[in-house]
Order: C-alpha cells, then structure tokens, then sequence
C-alpha cells in the first residue's frame, strides 16, 4: 500500500517532515511557520468591507495589516493539503459531535456548535495575546529556543490539562 | 484597498502551507480525540509530533543560522500578553477540540464543528481589536523582557539544548509507552 494512502503516519514521523518544512520556511520565506495571525487578517478584511474606516483607524489591524500574505496562503494551504491528504486516505466524513464530547456534554449538535464557536473566540484571544499560537509560539519558538516558545508550551499545557481534569470530571474515561 | 504580497511569495506560502495540512492530517492531530485526548494525557499523539518537529528543526535552523543561510524571528517574552494568552489558549484549545492550524485542517476533512471554531476565531480576532487598546494599558503593559533565548540567557550553545531534549524526550516517551498512558491511534 502506498504510503500517502495511508490514515496515520507514525507522530514521529509526521513531526520530522514538519521539522524539515521549518527549514524550508526559513530559508524559502525567511520567517517560520505561523498560522493566528490570519484569522486577524481575514477579519480585518471581512470588517473592511462594512465599515473600512472604522478598520483602518483601529490601532491592532495597523499593527497586523491587513493583507494577503505569505501566512494567509499557509491557512489556505493547510485546508487544500489536509483535503488531499484525507481523500488519498479515504477518511470517512467527519462527526458534527466527537464522541468523546458526546460522552460528556450529549449528542446535541447544538451545543456542540456553540461550545466551538465560544472556544474559537476564546482561541484567537489568547493566541493574539501571546503573539502566536500553537504554530507560531509552541513549534516555531520552541524550535529557535525562545523562551517565549516554551513559557507558551509550558502554560496552554498547565490549563489544558486542568480544563480538561475538570471538564470531564465523571465522563467516560 | 487590501494589500498583496508578491505573487511568486504567495505561491511559495501555498507550497507550504499544502505540506504542512498533509502532515497535520496524516499525523492525526487534526481530531478532537487526539487534541483533547492530550489534555486527558491519554493519547500522547500531540507532544510526541510537536517535540520531533521542534528538534529536527529547531537543530536544523539554528545549524543554518550559524552558517549564515538564515535570520532566527524571535517573539518577545512579554510576562502579561505570552502567559495570560497562553492560559486562556489552553482553556480554549481544550472546549474546541483544535488549535488555529488543526482546526483548518479538521474543515477539510468536513468537520462541522471546527467550521465553528473558525468562524469563532475570525469573531475573536474583531473582538480582540476592539479591546486592543484597553489590552495595551493593562495585560499587554505588563514587562517585556524583549526577544530572549534560552542560550542567550544561560549563555550555553544550542546544540546541548537539542541534544538534551531528544534525550529527555526519548525517555519520557519511553517510559510512557512502558505504563501503558499512551492510548493515541486508538480513537
């Protein structure tokens, strides 16, 4: 069986390839692989286009500019090769509710939806606040040693865990 | 008008960006089970992938800079913004199931609720520049202790960190997979 037919790759495996497209980053694009900051930028462009004043004279999208850039087309990228990849698979179709939060929180779709939309809020909030999310702050600064990188690590590690002791507290285990 | 960056940029960024999505969907981290299944610290999936990349390259960048072939982009340690973002990071990446990048790459594979996510980041991001100026004179005016490394701080080369790391990484995974904690590639 070919290897990009296959669903899962060792996690070892997986993270050397990303290890290796970091130094393509670095040497292609001079700058290593991020991702939150396009959810500003795509935010900045969909406000734009109902009131661009009120965009343009706020202080943070001066700051991250809103633009199409190299980081926008990485966001993009991600969807287009996770497609690729998922079909080469032949992965079925994506639960609306995962189990594991079914087990806790009920089927309701509902719920479900509202509990992501919240924690995508809350997700972009934090990332901009940290400057960088996972990609940016917990691979791309853990990588170049700065301890930005690993304060950031250490910390979304210290509460998720607590969030999900708590959270889960008397689900299925 | 929004700005573009130069087509031959943006194709290099797309590039990118298409290996990087396969990679995060072939090594799983694109499912709720497996995101939150690290925070259960029952699936192991997340740090084992994460810690490999930062390894092969985080040696392999600091190699290339010290030849001169590459500029190192380090983010400022800033006490308020990095800490307090990272814990409400955290709470966030537990209740969604996904980070920023694997929720994008969850959508492609028709997950409906890391759709959500998405459409709850882009909100996120309006908000967080309406309270932007409110953030810079409290969380975001707390110290910044500048762009620091943690060779520059201890003043010890880069390549002990790497060396130590693969080790303390080699045997806590070890030593994970030998008590049976590891339940990753089962959901």
């Amino acid at each position: 069986m070919n290897v990009l037919n296959k669903k899962r790759w060792s996690p070892y495996l997986a993270g050397t390839l990303l290890g290796v497209l970091s130094w393509f980053a670095f040497l292609t694009a001079g700058q290593p692989l991020g991702v939150s900051s396009t959810f500003v930028r795509a935010a900045g462009m969909l406000e734009s286009t109902v009131a661009p004043e009120h965009v343009s004279a706020n202080d943070y999208f001066k700051a991250t500019k809103v633009k199409l850039d190299w980081e926008w087309m990485i966001a993009l990228g991600i969807l287009a090769g996770a497609f690729i990849s998922s079909k080469m698979s032949k992965e079925e179709k994506g639960e609306a509710v995962p189990a594991l939060w079914a087990a806790r929180f009920g089927p309701s779709p509902g719920r479900r939806m509202l509990g992501a939309f919240l924690g995508g809020v809350l997700l972009i909030f934090g990332a901009r606040l940290a400057g960088g999310c996972t990609s940016g702050h917990g691979l791309s600064g853990s990588m170049q040693l700065a301890l930005s990188g690993w304060v950031f690590f250490a910390c979304i590690f210290v509460s998720g865990v607590a969030t999900a002791k708590l959270l889960f507290r008397g689900g299925k285990s | 008008m929004i700005e573009i960056e130069a087509p031959g940029r943006l194709l290099l960024g797309l590039v990118t960006g298409v290996l990087f999505g396969f990679f995060l969907q072939k090594g799983g981290v694109s499912k709720y089970a497996v995101i939150t299944g690290q925070f259960l610290l029952r699936d192991f999936t997340m740090m084992k992938m994460m810690m490999t990349a930062i390894i092969v390259g985080g040696a392999g960048a600091y190699a290339m800079h010290s030849m001169g072939w590459v500029n190192l982009t380090i983010k400022p340690m800033l006490m308020g913004g990095v800490i307090i973002g990272a814990l409400v990071f955290g709470v966030a990446m537990t209740v969604l199931g996904y980070c920023p990048g694997t929720a994008v790459a969850a959508c492609a594979e028709g997950r409906k609720d890391a759709l959500m996510g998405v459409l709850g980041m882009i909100a996120g991001a309006v908000v967080y520049a309406e309270m932007f100026p409110w953030l810079k004179s409290t969380v975001l005016a707390l110290p910044d202790e500048g762009k620091i490394t943690l060779p520059g701080v201890t003043g010890m080369p880069w390549w002990i960190y790497f060396a130590v790391l693969a080790a303390g990484a080699w045997l806590l995974f070890r030593w994970i997979g030998r008590k049976g904690y590891d339940h990753g590639g089962e959901a």
